[in-house]
């Protein structure tokens, strides 16, 4: 008893060095926690990289945005639509087994340069930005951006759109003229380009996550027009009582594939695909069944 | 090397075609949205809180005074409850959706419509952050404002209020950042505000670093100069506390 009480004893020094030592111990302990940390954080990083280098397996993958119909949409829990499977065939031409991610339109051209995506099919046309950052396919079919308005609407082309000049030359978007577009589309991206390059200008242009969103838009009146592409504005026409296309279109292009810059062999192997799929009628034949004239 | 690519990154995403001026649009709306949509919530988070703390603070009292004042009470209290239930009850995306879509089906300023949709959902958690406020000053400063002669209105403005508000204040701070943050789905219904610049930016560039961390600091710089001001105010108030 006496003896213990005599260990337990400190001058206050003691205590001093003492509390130095605990105060050692704690920082040895932090920087222990730390290097634990940076080592989670490490090994996490590399199990990310290496499951990345795990997709080098024989699997195609293809993002696309499936709010695009005929092109692409969902079934249930499947996708279809005439990207869909065109890209099935080349797949199976090609040997490789297809998985389709379903992303926004905006992040597919990103997701496929970087690499995250083998290639993107998304009723896509060419532009020049987007050639910047991929290279695209021969084209597999033609997308018309149709322009959808109201049954009843006083706009019967897409010249009435525009103030004319003697020429017949547009000069100026008429007043409370408003068009709606899927935000990152082609039409998104020719309607908000000024007048004198054959746009509505950015004031005149809404732009919705998705072409469903802009035709509800039309329907509740917020917009007089929906610009879109042809075959979606179809679908889109045949679901909304009220709804009609207008005869002129607002431009007519090709949709093909995109593939990021340095995979030409991707490229090359999906455009030789695509070429027997046309010559042997494949293509016409999906087309014709999604698209009846 | 990676330098350069970054300069040449930048002068895609923000100077050329002018696509500064959308972060600039975006921005500008984002702070309309959420300033306009702030003072919405807190009148109708006032009302809201005042009306249910009338209720089950003086229910009784008033019950004996007047039967047909007490039934209005009674009507305002349920409504009251109504509204908290399906507002906190549902995700603010829908509601907007909602607001967009079926409620101002023919307004055509989208902006106009998100202030709305943002403030009448801000109020429902503003006026539970006031109720909370009022319930906590004591029952003795009330008592004490009617026995100097105050009438019951005078003693809420000028007693429970000004005390009640200094205790909600951090709590009030942290929805209005809360707020400003949830008005980045604005671009659910074609509004541009400031996530919504950015992610065309995205879409128009194909770049998504610059224009994702861009957004994300103007966001968080917001928040900090909102979160300094209201420290400041939060200081301010206390200059009258004992020892402070």
């Amino acid at each position: 008893m006496q003896n213990t009480n005599k260990e337990a004893q400190e001058t206050p020094l003691d205590a001093v060095i003492d509390g130095r030592k605990k105060k050692g111990l704690h920082m040895k302990n932090m920087k222990r926690i730390m290097a634990l940390l940076l080592c989670g954080i490490l090994l996490l990083a590399g199990v990310t990289v290496l499951a990345s280098c795990g997709k080098e397996s024989n699997k195609l993958v293809m993002a696309t945005n499936a709010s695009f119909p005929p092109y692409e949409y969902k079934e249930g829990d499947n996708f279809e639509g005439i990207d869909i499977e065109i890209a099935k065939k080349i797949a199976e031409k090609l040997g490789m087994e297809l998985e389709i991610q379903d992303v926004e339109f905006g992040s597919i051209i990103g997701g496929v340069s970087s690499g995250k995506y083998d290639m993107g099919m998304a009723g896509m046309t060419v532009t020049e930005d987007r050639l910047k950052n991929v290279n695209f396919s021969t084209s597999y079919a033609k997308g018309i951006q149709a322009c959808i308005v109201k049954a009843d609407s006083e706009y019967a082309s897409v010249d009435d759109f525009f103030n004319l000049d003697a020429d017949g030359n547009w000069v100026s978007v008429k007043d409370g003229v408003k068009v709606g577009v899927q935000q990152d589309t082609t039409g998104d991206i020719y309607c908000s380009d000024t007048v004198e390059n054959f746009g509505f200008g950015e004031e005149n242009v809404t732009r919705y996550k998705t072409g469903n969103d802009a035709v509800a838009a039309l329907v509740a009146g917020k917009v007089t027009v929906v610009i879109i592409d042809d075959q979606p504005a179809k679908s889109y026409v045949a679901a909304n009582e009220g709804l009609k296309i207008l005869e002129t279109e607002y431009t007519n292009e090709d949709y093909a594939i995109c593939v990021a810059k340095n995979n030409d062999e991707l490229l090359g192997k999906i455009n030789k695909a695509l070429a027997d799929l046309t010559a042997d009628g494949t293509i016409a034949g999906i087309i014709a069944k999604y698209i009846k004239e | 090397m990676l330098y350069d690519s970054l300069i040449d990154k930048f002068k895609d995403d923000f100077i050329e075609k002018d696509r500064w001026k959308w972060v600039l649009e975006g921005l500008r709306n984002t702070l309309l949205i959420s300033m306009a949509a702030v003072l919405i919530g807190i009148v109708i988070g006032i009302l809201i809180a005042t009306v249910r703390t009338t209720y089950d603070k003086n229910g009784p009292s008033i019950r004996m005074k007047s039967p047909v004042a007490f039934f209005f009470l009674r009507v305002g209290n349920f409504l009251a409850h109504l509204y908290l239930t399906v507002i906190r009850g549902t995700p603010v995306v829908v509601q907007l959706l909602i607001m967009y879509f079926l409620v101002f089906a023919s307004a055509s300023d989208g902006v106009m419509v998100a202030i709305f949709a943002f403030g009448i959902n801000s109020g429902a958690y503003v006026a539970e952050i006031f109720r909370s406020g009022i319930m906590s000053v004591d029952e003795g400063q009330f008592e004490a404002g009617r026995a100097m002669g105050l009438s019951y209105l005078q003693t809420m403005i000028y007693i429970i209020i000004p005390q009640c508000f200094k205790t909600v204040l951090p709590t009030l701070c942290n929805e209005f950042i809360v707020l400003l943050k949830e008005t980045s789905i604005a671009g659910y219904v074609g509004i541009m505000d400031l996530t919504k610049a950015g992610d065309l930016i995205r879409g128009r560039t194909f770049d998504a670093f610059l224009p994702l961390i861009v957004v994300a600091l103007l966001y968080l710089i917001m928040v900090v100069v909102l979160t300094k001001l209201v420290g400041r105010l939060e200081r301010r108030l206390r200059k009258n506390e004992r020892g402070a």
